[in-house]
């Protein structure tokens, strides 16, 4: 059984908008469009779209804040909204943007008091914790009330608060929006190192593609509530035809940008003394022994595919283009 | 993360201990939270003394040659007025709008994830709360009342307990008030309506503006046992005062109880309808 089940998932609110100058028209807005997904144990999923694709809302419904329109959802089995309280001893939640927190509560009594609320035996309450402050460093600021933490370290304390009562599953939204490298780093790492262990479900929905990269294998684009691509970001790469770029300096510029087959010209640089070609069917040594019939090479590098320019192509693209995966 | 399996309890009706031990904890926090805010204590507890002062004067003035007024005497009214000024913050009659706060902002998604139902982990922290001000709060204008007016000291044993229990009752019915004005944000967003109709309405109709004898006799009934008001701030005073037999006022702590009753299913209830059409704001 998969851990997270979706099927024809869908939302949608009702909106009123200004027709007049007494006259409010209802409108209906469609944020999620009939989801289908599977989510098996240990997985770690990227959940990406862009502003207003869905993302939140989907997050929302799987952890039975909001009552979808229309569909069937169950996380670890159960039925968000109607056993919201028994889901919620199995799953942890971190919104990026807002605090679960008690924001005048100091961080180790707000631990404290989830252990009471979870009803977490007192020694898991204590491995954990101690594992969360090891990997998260948080001792420098235990004592310190919420309102008065950085959002770094907030978000290292949103992050414990999340799991101390070993959830099976993690719904991240944005948790590192706003954050600096560091701190980024920081809770990265910590995810990475949770997802190697394997027995915690990961979902995280994410701006920063980086984010992505270094955690996720699996990707879910989701644009105009519907899913525009699942799979790896290897298989996103080639679907939209990202390739992979050779950068050739050169100690003169040619008359002319030279013809090479299966790697044509993107851009001419630096007065035609920095050429970048596209590898579609040639391979880099072919281009090297291409170039370095007509030219001097001073230095020749690669640049990997960008997910962040695929990503933005796919949210540009109309719906329509993109389509069903 | 090692071992993340969860391993505890579901919050069933068979768990009554653990259910208490959670409630204490959330009740413990709702405590230490607000005993935070020293220096609003002070400020709040100036602010209740000035006009304890002036509604003790006001009062006193009404009871004119005659020495009493609506069944209370001069000390009656003295107590009556000292132990409200006290009870105002106990019971938290205005300004709590944390529920609707939380509501405006889609913070109240954090509330709904927890796996303790709102209303019981509200009322938990709301009682924490009126701990905190029951000691910062109530004790010192009890203390300073005396100093100033001849106060009433109750004549039967049994009034102090009955007015402790009576206080209790008068905090949760406030909250269940106080939680169901804040609830009209799920389908409002902004509650600054229902806000200034329940301060106005609280302020009359609890016994705070006036003592509700001073209305005609049968008003006062209706309001005593129709309406949840008079339990909030009037029945705890007249428990304390003595103003009615012992048998009348244990009838009141009744009234009070079942109203208890009555507005926490309420509030379930209008939590329940307000999770299937809410709409948690912000991404």
């Amino acid at each position: 059984m998969s851990v997270i089940e979706m099927d024809g998932l869908r939302k949608e609110f009702t909106v009123r908008v200004r027709a007049g100058r007494l006259r409010r028209e209802k409108r209906t807005v469609t944020a999620v469009d009939g989801v289908d997904l599977r989510v098996e144990r240990g997985e770690m999923l990227g959940y990406i779209g862009p502003n207003g694709a869905g993302k939140s809302t989907t997050l929302k419904m799987l952890t039975g804040v909001l009552t979808p329109s229309s569909g069937r959802a169950r996380v670890c089995g159960l039925r968000p909204v109607a056993d919201r309280t028994r889901l919620a001893l199995r799953i942890g939640v971190v919104f990026g943007q807002r605090s679960q927190l008690w924001w005048d509560l100091p961080l180790r009594d707000s631990f404290d008091l989830l252990r009471h609320v979870y009803r977490v035996p007192a020694g898991e309450h204590a491995a954990r914790l101690a594992r969360c402050r090891d990997l998260l460093d948080l001792d420098g600021f235990l004592d310190t009330p919420v309102r008065q933490l950085s959002l770094g370290q907030r978000m290292r304390g949103e992050l414990t608060a999340a799991l101390l009562h070993g959830p099976e599953v993690l719904f991240l939204d944005e948790p590192t929006i706003g954050l600096d490298v560091v701190s980024k780093q920081a809770v990265r790492g910590f995810l990475a190192e949770l997802g190697r262990a394997g027995d915690t479900t990961l979902v995280l929905t994410t701006h920063d593609l980086a984010d992505i990269e270094r955690l996720c294998r699996r990707l879910v684009v989701i644009d105009h509530g519907r899913v525009v691509h699942d799979g790896s970001i290897a298989e996103l790469h080639r679907r939209y035809g990202s390739r992979r770029m050779v950068v050739a300096e050169l100690d003169a510029a040619l008359p002319e940008p030279p013809v090479l087959p299966g790697a044509p010209v993107q851009r001419v640089e630096a007065d035609g003394r920095r050429l970048v070609f596209a590898l579609e069917r040639a391979s880099v040594a072919e281009v090297v022994a291409g170039l370095a019939g007509l030219a001097t090479l001073r230095d020749i590098s690669i640049v990997e595919p960008d997910i962040e320019e695929v990503v933005a192509r796919l949210y540009r693209a109309p719906a329509a283009v993109t389509g069903a995966p | 993360m090692g071992s993340v399996t969860a391993t505890v309890a579901p919050p069933t009706g068979a768990h009554v201990t653990p259910w208490f031990r959670t409630f204490g904890a959330i009740a413990a926090a709702g405590f230490r939270r607000h005993a935070t805010y020293r220096q609003a204590a002070v400020a709040g507890l100036f602010t209740n003394t000035v006009f304890g002062f002036l509604r003790c004067y006001i009062f006193l003035a009404a009871t004119g040659a005659a020495g009493t007024v609506a069944g209370y005497d001069r000390a009656q009214l003295a107590t009556f007025v000292w132990a409200g000024q006290g009870l105002l913050a106990v019971i938290a009659i205005w300004g709590w709008t944390d529920l609707a706060d939380r509501i405006r902002t889609g913070e109240v998604a954090a509330d709904l994830l927890r796996p303790v139902h709102p209303v019981t982990s509200y009322l938990a922290t709301d009682l924490g709360r009126a701990g905190f001000a029951a000691l910062a709060r109530l004790v010192p204008p009890l203390v300073i009342g005396p100093f100033f007016f001849a106060v009433y000291v109750p004549r039967h044993w049994a009034t102090v307990p009955l007015f402790l229990l009576s206080v209790l009752l008068a905090v949760v019915v406030c909250f269940g008030c106080r939680y169901l004005v804040n609830a009209t944000a799920y389908w409002l967003q902004d509650v600054r309506g229902p806000m200034i109709l329940w301060t106005l309405g609280s302020g009359v109709l609890a016994g705070l503006y006036f003592p509700l004898g001073f209305l005609p006799g049968p008003l006062e009934t209706v309001l005593r046992y129709a309406t949840p008001f008079p339990s909030i701030l009037q029945v705890p005073l007249d428990v304390l005062v003595e103003r009615e037999p012992m048998s009348t006022g244990l009838a009141l702590v009744g009234v009070q109880a079942a109203w208890v009753v009555a507005l926490l299913a309420l509030c379930r209830l209008v939590q329940r309808r307000a999770e299937r059409r809410l709409v948690v704001q912000g991404g």
